[in-house]
């Protein structure tokens, strides 16, 4: 299966990005492959509004059945939702951190959205 | 003739201005309230109410029968109003600006037209004013729509005076697009300068003509008319830092009935606005 964690870097040991729709990329992990692969979320970064839609989108693209970020606010958690991604939010410092929570079965999945959308 | 009230600052008397130049009309006249997100010339001219309207914007609406999920809406708006999703298509009406681009992008024809209600528009009548205004709905963020749709109640071969929303942005452009002349209502203070200074530059984009009113004007400095001077905008109107009309005001009184003496002087306002007006067209005739 493939888990999407936000980021700012390029590898496991790069810091996650604790924002969802404004986060720089994702970092895709195939859990059955061992490796991961990178999708660009740079066109959101300037976004006005809507940048939590089109991450969930581009999230639901890349073919990962689980998220793990910061915060999710209520627009990205709705398409999210409708997608069939689990959002799973965590405060750790890199990926790697984030990975082994999530294998550890630690992360506690989001029933909502915990952030209202522009709370950065 | 399209007379647009507006001013930069908020505060400074715009709906003063509106409704006292729509009182000392001596024709029919229409005051249309562009103060979407908080009307109140109808405190100043209270009249009959004639019509109550509701105003809905279009937004798109998804039959997931004929959608293939190729994506084109969502990525032609730029609003991000649509997510797809699989084969179902999201929409988010508080984003979406109501272009219709998404409808058209469809390969498919899966995407109608739906009405998503912004607000009302409520017309009334007092003497020879009719008052028509918009009230946006709690919670829609976007006030343009619900000003275009007041402006289209504008009637041609009447005096029509728009009440601007302050600033200068979006909804103030909305408003004074199409004016024939535009009465910038200031006060001699350095935050009415500062924001007086937007307010000609906004007008000089759109390449309106335009006039000063000065409010209150014995309480700040002589800046304003150097500005004025300097830039060669006339100052239409200079109302006086007066106590009677703090008090009128107070009252929801207009100025011309509770201080007849001024009367004259808004009379004066209309006069001059009408040559500014008549002058422009002259003007822009000659391009032509």
């Amino acid at each position: 299966m493939k888990v999407a964690f936000t980021t700012s870097g390029e590898t496991l040991d790069a810091p996650m990005d604790r924002r969802f729709g404004r986060a720089p990329k994702f970092l895709v992990y195939d859990t059955s492959a061992g490796n991961f692969e990178i999708v660009d979320n740079v066109q959101n970064l300037n976004a006005p509004q809507g940048a939590g839609i089109q991450a969930a989108q581009a999230v639901s693209r890349s073919g990962a059945s689980s998220l793990v970020t910061g915060h999710c606010g209520p627009k990205a958690f709705k398409v999210l939702q409708a997608a069939g991604v689990a959002i799973y939010t965590t405060d750790a410092p890199t990926v790697a951190e984030a990975l082994d929570r999530f294998r550890a079965g630690s992360l506690s999945r989001a029933q909502s959205a915990d952030v209202e959308g522009h709370w950065v | 003739m399209i007379i647009a009230v507006a001013s930069g600052k908020g505060g400074t008397g715009k709906t003063t201005v509106s409704v006292n130049l729509a009182r000392v009309a001596r024709q029919s006249v229409q005051l249309l309230d562009c103060d979407v997100e908080e009307p109140n010339a109808h405190l100043f001219l209270t009249g009959e109410l004639k019509a109550r309207e509701e105003v809905r914007v279009p937004v798109p609406e998804a039959d997931e029968t004929l959608c293939d999920g190729c994506g084109e809406c969502s990525s032609f708006c730029r609003y991000r109003s649509l997510a797809v999703i699989d084969k179902s298509v999201l929409t988010f009406p508080e984003l979406c600006h109501g272009c219709g681009g998404c409808i058209r992008v469809c390969p498919k024809g899966a995407l109608s037209e739906k009405g998503h209600r912004i607000g009302v528009i409520e017309t009334f009548q007092t003497g020879h004013v009719s008052l028509v205004h918009g009230c946006l709905d709690v919670g829609v963020a976007m006030a343009p729509p619900l000003i275009r749709a007041v402006k289209s109640r504008i009637r041609k071969g009447c005096i029509s005076i728009l009440d601007a929303p302050p600033g200068t942005s979006c909804p103030v452009v909305t408003t004074i697009r199409d004016a024939d002349v535009v009465v910038l209502v200031t006060e001699p203070t350095p935050f009415g300068l500062h924001d007086l200074k937007l307010a000609v530059d906004m007008v000089g984009e759109l390449k309106i003509t335009c006039g000063v009113v000065i409010n209150r004007v014995d309480a700040g400095d002589g800046r304003v008319h150097a500005f004025c001077r300097d830039r060669g905008i006339p100052i239409l109107l200079e109302i006086p830092d007066d106590r009677q009309i703090a008090e009128s005001y107070s009252r929801g009184m207009l100025i011309v009935d509770a201080l007849p003496e001024y009367r004259p002087r808004f009379e004066e306002l209309l006069a001059r606005v009408t040559e500014l007006s008549t002058n422009e067209r002259k003007e822009s005739h000659a391009y032509l």
